[in-house]
């Protein structure tokens, strides 16, 4: 294997020619990892925001569940998901293992818990800002989720980079259920696990450099748009 | 009520663009195989032949041996191509999967460092040999995940003499991984040895100081072969198209490529299916 200079190499090399098969496998892994933050961001916003407005029996236990499961291993996902999605398992007849659809439903569920449990503290804390004045207003529950989403907005996009990032990195839960399908579920990810394997070092290290450049390009889209609209409405 | 109302359309578009993108059902059959044929680069070179021929596209889902034979079993492959010949028959014997043909074959290797503190160079026999690096102090890394490789692995240690679960995490090293990251792993170690089916080894780019010590013992002869899924298990494996894919490979124009598939001058898999 060669240097670090040879791989910085490499990385750029590869990024400039851009060939078609990287090209593919970059389109895919952004469409699967985006695809799956914004579902988990709808039921995440919604799951945590309901957990943050409303008092009710076993709240506090299913917080405690969700801050675990922030933790929770990809592999063991992917697992869950395979068993799901197996011909052998109830969803079988579908036939969706081995699928873009599987790996987006596989980091939906890995990333949800993540992006649930941190809208629960932003708006529990806009909560208690806004709390008395939302009251005095006679404002409905419903209502003040909605207001109180909308007051957090730009948190809940740093929220969501970070449910991102958890998705676009991991590996375990793509490889189950992706299986790593040469044109159909190869990702970043899952092309450098391959290229490790064999033995191309210095391929599979500049695929990590293209995926943190991919990371970046995200984020500083992100960033620019979020700094516009504070800009306009903030 | 508007924010809601979004939100659900956005989530109902969603799940309908999921669903077309199940239903798009374009000509393709599943096929569970080993990480030596994926990691060797042959199927790169092999299935876009198959493809231009008949227009099946052959999806390949690489794991060991072991995981294949599940994935088949659970119904979530269309044809497995794997090497454990005592695993095949079972897997037919237990009515998972019809109509086995041997294809290609190759051998395994025995590799380690170039010093070779066991010294097991040039030696025919395999089973010696593994019984030398047990009592050498060097350390051999296995598999251990079940794989082809790793059951031919233990069928060795047997004949040996030896359970190396005994010497578990002392000289006896199980990965759990595959043979790539084994490669990997006994380079790195410096003084490891470990087994490998030679189409990976040629294809490894990062020998470092490991050479191949020992080959040509019998004992390791490595066949690979086809299986079709049992389509009445499982209904929905696409049988006709699986069986356009065996007949290729088995054909006179199918066996001849795998002939033509080279790496540093030498023939990675040999073909060796019989007349159909």
């Amino acid at each position: 294997m060669q240097g670090l200079g040879g791989v910085l190499q490499t990385a750029v090399q590869m990024m400039l020619e851009l060939d078609d098969s990287l090209l593919e496998i970059i389109v895919l892994s952004l469409r699967v990892s985006l695809t799956a933050t914004v579902l988990a961001a709808v039921s995440g916003f919604l799951l945590g925001a309901v957990l943050a407005v409303w008092r009710f029996p076993g709240r506090g236990s299913i917080l405690v569940l969700l801050n675990a499961l922030m933790g929770l291993p990809p592999v063991v996902v992917g697992l869950m998901v395979y068993l799901l999605l197996s011909r052998a398992g109830p969803l079988g007849n579908l036939g969706l293992l081995f699928s873009e659809s599987a790996m987006i439903i596989a980091q939906w569920l890995l990333v949800t818990p993540l992006i649930a449990a941190l809208t629960q503290q932003i708006v529990a804390d806009l909560m208690l800002e806004y709390r008395e004045q939302l009251l005095s207003l006679g404002t409905s529950r419903w209502t003040m989720l909605q207001t109180l989403l909308w007051e957090g907005r730009f948190s809940l996009l740093t929220v969501m980079l970070a449910g991102f990032g958890r998705a676009i990195s991991e590996v375990g839960a793509v490889l189950i259920v992706g299986g790593n399908i040469m044109h159909h579920t190869r990702v970043m990810t899952t092309a450098i696990a391959l290229e490790t394997s064999k033995g191309n070092l210095t391929i599979a290290l500049a695929l990590g450099m293209v995926l943190i450049a991919l990371a970046c390009l995200v984020n500083a889209a992100v960033a620019f748009s979020k700094a516009y609209a504070e800009r306009a409405y903030g | 009520m508007k924010l809601i109302r979004n939100i659900l359309l956005c989530l109902w578009a969603a799940c309908i663009a999921l669903a077309g993108q199940a239903q798009a059902g374009e000509d393709f059959i599943t096929l569970a195989s080993t990480t030596s044929t994926q990691a060797s680069g042959f199927f790169d070179y092999y299935l876009p032949l198959f493809q231009r021929r008949t227009g099946i596209e052959v999806r390949v889902v690489a794991v060991g041996t072991g995981q294949a034979l599940k994935i088949g079993e659970n119904g979530d492959a269309d044809v497995l191509l794997v090497h454990d010949r005592i695993g095949e028959l079972q897997f037919i014997r237990q009515g998972y999967g019809i109509d086995r043909r041997e294809v290609m074959y190759n051998d395994f290797v025995v590799v380690g460092p170039e010093k070779d503190a066991a010294r097991i160079d040039k030696m025919k026999n395999a089973v010696t040999a593994l019984q030398k690096i047990a009592g050498s102090g060097a350390s051999f890394i296995s598999r251990g995940d079940d794989s082809g490789t790793n059951r031919l692995e233990r069928r060795l240690w047997r004949e040996a003499g030896i359970d190396p679960a005994d010497a578990q995490g002392t000289w006896y090293k199980e990965a759990g991984a595959g043979m790539g990251a084994v490669l990997n792993m006994t380079a790195a170690s410096g003084d490891a040895y470990t087994i490998s089916d030679r189409a990976t080894w040629l294809a490894f780019q990062n020998k470092a100081d490991l050479v191949l010590l020992v080959q040509g013992d019998p004992r390791l002869f490595n066949q690979y072969s086809l299986m079709l899924v049992n389509p009445e298990k499982h209904p929905h494996v696409k049988k006709q198209q699986a069986l356009l894919f065996m007949d290729w490979m088995t054909s006179t124009q199918g066996q001849q490529a795998i002939a033509g598939f080279q790496m540093a001058g030498q023939t990675l898999f040999k073909p060796n299916a019989r007349k159909q």
